[in-house]
């Protein structure tokens, strides 16, 4: 912002300048440390954990532990690594992402455009569903997933994620389709477009960056799962994240923490690398998720 | 002449077909929706409620007990342990991710070099799932292998850190975990609060010869204060339902001394069967949600009325 005030320091002498940068570059390293640590301890050897700092830099860096937890490490009673695993969340993550912001674009469509007696109160429930805690719903989804023969399978998860991320995807887009120009939408109607020809032609387009913030959102929040996931998956069938949790609790032979590491390291990349590629989008996800209406 | 007035009744009646099949379409794509959120929400959380007055324990019963299973739930020592640990972990979980927050973002936004490389560095760990975060800060605490151990060789022979695995203490690496993952995320609510503050207003106080001090708790603060009220919000509800944090840092342990409400419901559901028990304390929390959100969210959607 070009009006800011100067700086808010009085004058902002060199001794306020050196604190601020002080403290700044205080809290940035103890940010990044948990994820150095992280990194270096996945390229050591465990005789190097054990007799080593585990602030110091690999003397002998090696990347067995990283085929070790994607290919061999043992989870649980198979020992097949985490790429099984990796492979689970992608399919879970994929459709239940692409589904949710979908429905999510059509209800925000409807909401905002096509009002209809009641659409408040409507709007209202699946507004309060996004923040019920999971735990109020957790042993009826878990029968009737049973019930219907989706229990332990990727397609149950897919349809709990997307249900549960309906409430989400809904707000994000009702918002942004509010500042759309309802005019457009009257001229086309008087031009002869129908309802689903309005959406794709002329909604949908102008959409690029909340259906970016959308994916985003809910791509994070579904591989990052594990309450659903450690509920209603088991053994094979199970997502990244409770694998992870039960490689690192698996108390069979050595505890290999170099293995745990790398293990971690790979179950964060995704939601990382979307985090680096387009941070913005990110933030902007979280915000609206925060700051309602 | 009349064959033309039948036709343009017939064409006249399928155009009003086709505007009420217009009128309800939109309803009609929307229903499914919101059919399954009244459901597998709603409809969910009555069965739930009605599962806590039942007996229920591996499987559901359906016959009614009355309050049984609160008093069970009230009587359980961990259920208390849960309580305690959920009102210790909650304030001061969302206090220090506040006042972070609140900081960093100040500090931010002093016209600083580099903003755009620290901002990302502070924000990171909220992309990270909470197992991520659970299982690096169990290496890094852990005292045989992490900070005791490395200040011990350090020189620091006396250096003591031992909160994982004392009982009195584990709640508050908990404490310490979460708020490093949800600090960033404050810092980014209150940074965007700040640079939405008139920066004429803060020219004006500092002509007027106000202090920086004076201008931030007079003036900046007092602005943010719908910042300060989201920010409890959401750091409320997310203490509320933390889950997987607990469970790859301490596992609720040790013994129980890190139990919250949300480990106390699963263990007491899928482990020990006492459904009706787990079902209970899911109700309680519900309510605890229920009662910060519902008012919240009114008052935002009334607000947008205006």
């Amino acid at each position: 912002m070009s009006a800011r005030v100067e700086s808010g320091m009085a004058g902002g002498s060199l001794a306020s300048k050196i604190v601020i940068y002080g403290l700044l570059l205080v809290f940035a390293v103890i940010f990044l440390t948990p994820l150095f640590v992280m990194l270096i301890t996945s390229f050591k050897t465990l005789d190097e954990i054990r007799d080593g700092n585990m602030l110091s830099l690999p003397q002998h860096p090696t990347i067995a532990p990283w085929l070790s937890a994607w290919g061999t490490a043992c989870i649980g009673l198979t020992c097949g690594g985490i790429k099984g695993y990796f492979g689970n969340s992608i399919e879970m993550v994929v459709p239940a992402v692409a589904i949710s912001t979908l429905l999510g674009a059509i209800n925000g469509y409807i909401l905002t455009k096509w009002r209809f007696p009641g659409h408040k109160p409507v709007f209202a429930l699946m507004l309060f569903a996004c923040f019920i805690p999971f735990q109020a719903v957790l042993i009826p989804v878990a029968r009737v997933l049973g019930m219907v023969g989706l229990g332990n399978s990727i397609a149950g998860l897919v349809l709990v994620h997307v249900i549960y991320g309906l409430g989400f995807t809904t707000l994000f887009f009702r918002n942004y389709y509010e500042a759309f120009p309802s005019e457009l939408v009257r001229a086309a109607q008087i031009d002869g477009a129908g309802f689903f020809q309005i959406f794709s032609r002329i909604l949908l387009p102008a959409s690029g960056p909340i259906i970016i913030v959308t994916v985003i959102f809910q791509f994070t929040n579904i591989w990052n799962d594990f309450l659903f996931g450690s509920s209603f998956a088991s053994g094979d069938g199970v997502p990244m994240t409770v694998a992870l949790n039960n490689l690192v609790n698996t108390s069979t032979g050595v505890k290999e923490y170099n293995v745990d590491m790398a293990a971690a390291i790979i179950a964060a990349f995704p939601t990382l690398f979307v985090y680096v590629v387009a941070g913005r989008y990110f933030v902007r996800g979280l915000m609206a998720g925060a700051v309602k209406g | 002449m009349s064959t033309t007035t039948a036709t343009r009744a017939i064409s006249h009646e399928r155009a009003s077909m086709r505007d009420k099949l217009q009128d309800w379409l939109p309803r009609l794509v929307l229903a499914p929706s919101f059919a399954v959120i009244l459901l597998f929400v709603y409809g969910f959380i009555l069965w739930t409620i009605y599962l806590s007055f039942t007996h229920s324990r591996m499987m559901p019963v359906y016959t009614l007990t009355g309050f049984d299973s609160y008093m069970r739930l009230f009587a359980q020592p961990s259920w208390w342990m849960a309580l305690k640990n959920i009102a210790i972990f909650g304030v001061l979980y969302v206090a220090i991710c506040i006042a972070l927050g609140l900081t960093l973002a100040i500090l931010l936004d002093q016209k600083i070099r580099g903003e755009g490389v620290l901002r990302p560095i502070y924000l990171y760990p909220m992309a990270v799932s909470f197992i991520v975060t659970g299982t690096a800060w169990k290496w890094f605490l852990n005292p045989g292998t992490g900070l005791e151990k490395t200040m011990q060789d350090w020189g620091w022979t006396s250096f003591h850190f031992d909160w994982l695995v004392n009982a009195d203490m584990a709640i508050y690496t908990v404490v310490i975990a979460g708020v490093w993952q949800a600090a960033g995320f404050c810092m980014a609510m209150f940074l965007a609060g700040l640079r939405g503050i008139d920066g004429e207003i803060m020219k004006a106080a500092q002509i007027d010869g106000a202090s920086t001090y004076a201008t931030y708790r007079r003036i900046v603060i007092p602005a943010l204060r719908p910042v300060f009220l989201s920010a409890f919000i959401v750091l409320t509800h997310m203490a509320i339902k933390s889950y997987d944090l607990v469970i790859a840092l301490t596992g609720g342990g040790p013994g129980n001394a890190t139990e919250l409400p949300s480990t106390f419901m699963y263990s007491y559901t899928f482990t020990r069967n006492q459904m009706s028990v787990g079902a209970s304390s899911a109700v309680i929390m519900l309510m605890t949600v229920a009662a910060i959100i519902v008012p919240y969210l009114y008052s935002e959607l009334r607000e947008k009325q205006r």
